[in-house]
């Protein structure tokens, strides 16, 4: 087929044009929503962690027994219509004991993981941006820390201060933070280095602007999956120094102490007095993980561990 | 070299002061004293005879310079609430009970784990792949105590196979061993899966495969080798938390090891076991991360001891 000469039109040359992006633009966030939200698996572990925050803020209304009261002429017995998960040894609904612990798991979980991430990105944004001599000296007492079992720290701590849920956030804080401080500082090495953080200083542009527009950007992938993955390690802290006898003390309930209680009677058939903690600490670490996995992956997919 | 393993043993030692130091003021801040006993009420005369036979009624500052000079002697003094029995004699007895236990967890954990993983990444994506994973994942997510009862309930109650508490033979380890290895095998088959995943795609494997070696040496001699690299750096923090996770594996199967001891210690407020345990423990791991980094430099040539990594 021919194409007749008159249909042939230089094409128009409007320099303006040539560099304009046509599509919308994407912000860290947004692409990090779209990726997240393809990610089937992240997605049900933020489900479950979002229906244990509700469980966790209104679960206690949704029940008429108390986590406290005994009842000890029903003790034992198997769930129920009237007693969902069934009842303890001194007769106390298990069903509102789960409900009552994840309200503690969760708080300690979330309130160490977020203190952690305060201290650390001072602590480790100080040490990495300063750098030289403070950067030694600073890295070297992490360094220190960090050769240091951290459950016998925590162990000491619950010692000293006496059991109870503040002390295990402090306990879990004291070593917790280091993780966090460890990986702020080398990102923040690894970035003031890097070419484009000084393309931008060539171009003129001051450190605000650097920190807020290519560090933080850079920075926040990496402590997300921190924080994601330091919410499952305390509550399980928790629930380890809970069965070791050193964590909330009765009548409290967590998930750690419920599982603990129930470890002699599970050879005489109780099942759900140890199934159901079971289940929520391990439903718990299950979904944050899940979560971490699906974020490493969104902010780092180069480094997947 | 030698610079860099002298410069690694110093902040080793410093670091084992401070931990001591630590916790011995940390132990002396702990309200109440280990003669309270409620009820007994010894007289007044006897707790004193105590208090100075144990050195406790002397300043602070001559009672730590004493525990430092009896620790220069590896002597960790004699127990508060168990008296004549030493620290030193509760680590030889509980020791190599909580060692046997660790040293068969962490190799079931390294042997499991590469296994688990090599086959996940061998079949990426495949039925294997995805039972593996999922396998990880749940042992990641079910912590060894919830684990450990229903290894009791149903393989040493109900089918009856092997012992359902305490130690002696070879039969009373698989069980805690096996509770106490599940994460530490998820850990390791996920690391060695991406690791594998991650050699395989590298041009010398290409060069080897073009160069017609055989599937298994690619895989066993050129690929797992860089693989598992990564996991020998992991062996400390491991060891720890083996070792540490097994203070509750011990009291669920009533293991006479070390966290009896530490347990007890905790709850009868005898300073000198609950020191001695936490100094024993730290200086063992420490000591067991320097030995990580030596073996690490030795075996991946890459690595550059002299030089301290950022």
């Amino acid at each position: 087929m021919s194409v007749p000469d008159h249909l042939f039109v230089p094409m128009s040359q409007s320099p303006g044009r040539a560099e304009q992006i046509v599509r919308p633009r994407l912000s860290l966030w947004k692409q990090a929503q779209i990726r997240l939200f393809s990610n089937k698996l992240a997605m049900a572990g933020l489900i479950i962690i979002m229906l244990l925050a509700i469980l966790a803020i209104f679960g206690p209304l949704m029940t008429t027994h108390s986590y406290s009261k005994q009842d000890l002429l029903h003790g034992n017995q198997p769930p129920s219509l009237k007693h969902w998960f069934g009842t303890d040894d001194l007769g106390r609904d298990v069903f509102a004991r789960i409900l009552f612990g994840s309200r503690i798991s969760l708080t300690v979980g979330i309130a160490a993981a977020l203190i952690d991430f305060f201290i650390g990105i001072v602590y480790g944004g100080i040490a990495g941006y300063f750098g030289g001599r403070i950067d030694n000296v600073m890295m070297r007492f992490v360094d220190i820390l960090y050769g240091i079992p951290y459950l016998l720290v925590v162990i000491m701590l619950m010692v000293v201060m006496g059991p109870g849920l503040l002390t295990i956030i402090i306990a879990l804080i004291s070593t917790g933070w280091i993780g966090m401080a460890r990986i702020v500082r080398g990102q923040v090495l690894q970035l003031k280095s890097s070419e484009y953080v000084m393309a931008a200083r060539t171009l003129g542009a001051g450190s605000w602007y650097i920190i807020r527009k290519h560090m933080l950007p850079n920075t926040v992938g990496v402590i997300i999956v921190q924080i994601t993955f330091s919410v499952p390690s305390a509550i399980f802290a928790e629930a380890f120094l809970s069965f070791l006898g050193l964590g909330i003390q009765p009548p409290l309930a967590s998930w750690g102490t419920m599982a603990n209680d129930a470890l002699p009677t599970i050879l005489s058939g109780n099942w759900w007095r140890l199934f159901f903690p079971a289940f929520f600490i391990s439903l718990t670490m299950l979904a944050f993980n899940l979560l971490g996995d699906g974020l490493l992956n969104i902010f780092n997919p180069k480094q997947r561990r | 070299m030698a610079q860099y393993i002298l410069r690694r043993f110093f902040s080793m030692i410093i670091t084992l002061w401070l931990i001591v130091t630590v916790t011995f003021f940390l132990m002396h801040t702990v309200p109440g004293s280990p003669f309270d006993k409620d009820g007994k009420e010894a007289s007044p005369a006897v707790i004193q005879n105590m208090m100075s036979f144990y050195h406790l009624d002397e300043p602070l500052s001559v009672q730590y310079v004493l525990y430092l000079k009896s620790l220069l002697t590896l002597d960790l003094g004699p127990s508060i609430a168990h008296y004549p029995d030493s620290v030193n004699s509760m680590i030889d007895r509980g020791f190599p009970v909580s060692f046997q236990l660790g040293i068969v967890s962490l190799l079931l954990a390294i042997i499991t784990g590469i296994g688990l993983g090599t086959i996940a990444a061998l079949r990426q994506n495949g039925l294997i792949d995805y039972v593996a994973m999922v396998l990880a994942v749940i042992g990641i997510a079910v912590p060894s105590f919830i684990i450990a009862p229903l290894l009791i309930k149903y393989v040493a109650v109900e089918w009856k196979l092997l012992p359902v508490a305490t130690w002696g033979s070879w039969k009373h380890v698989v069980l805690p061993a096996i509770a106490l290895s599940t994460g530490p095998i998820a850990t390791i088959a996920r690391l060695t899966r991406a690791n594998l995943i991650e050699v395989l795609t590298q041009d010398y494997i290409e060069t080897a495969r073009a160069k017609g070696l055989s599937p298994a040496t690619i895989v066993f001699k050129h690929a797992l080798r860089n693989a598992v690299l990564p996991v020998v750096t992991l062996l400390g923090t491991l060891l720890a938390n083996v070792l540490t996770g097994s203070f509750v594996i011990e009291k669920i199967f009533a293991i006479p090891g070390m966290g009896k001891y530490f347990v007890d210690g905790i709850n009868n407020r005898d300073y000198a076991v609950i020191m001695g345990t936490t100094v024993f423990y730290s200086a063992l791991l420490i000591f067991m991360m320097f030995l990580v980094d030596i073996v690490y430099g030795l075996i991946d040539p890459r690595i550059k001891l002299h030089r301290k990594e950022a």
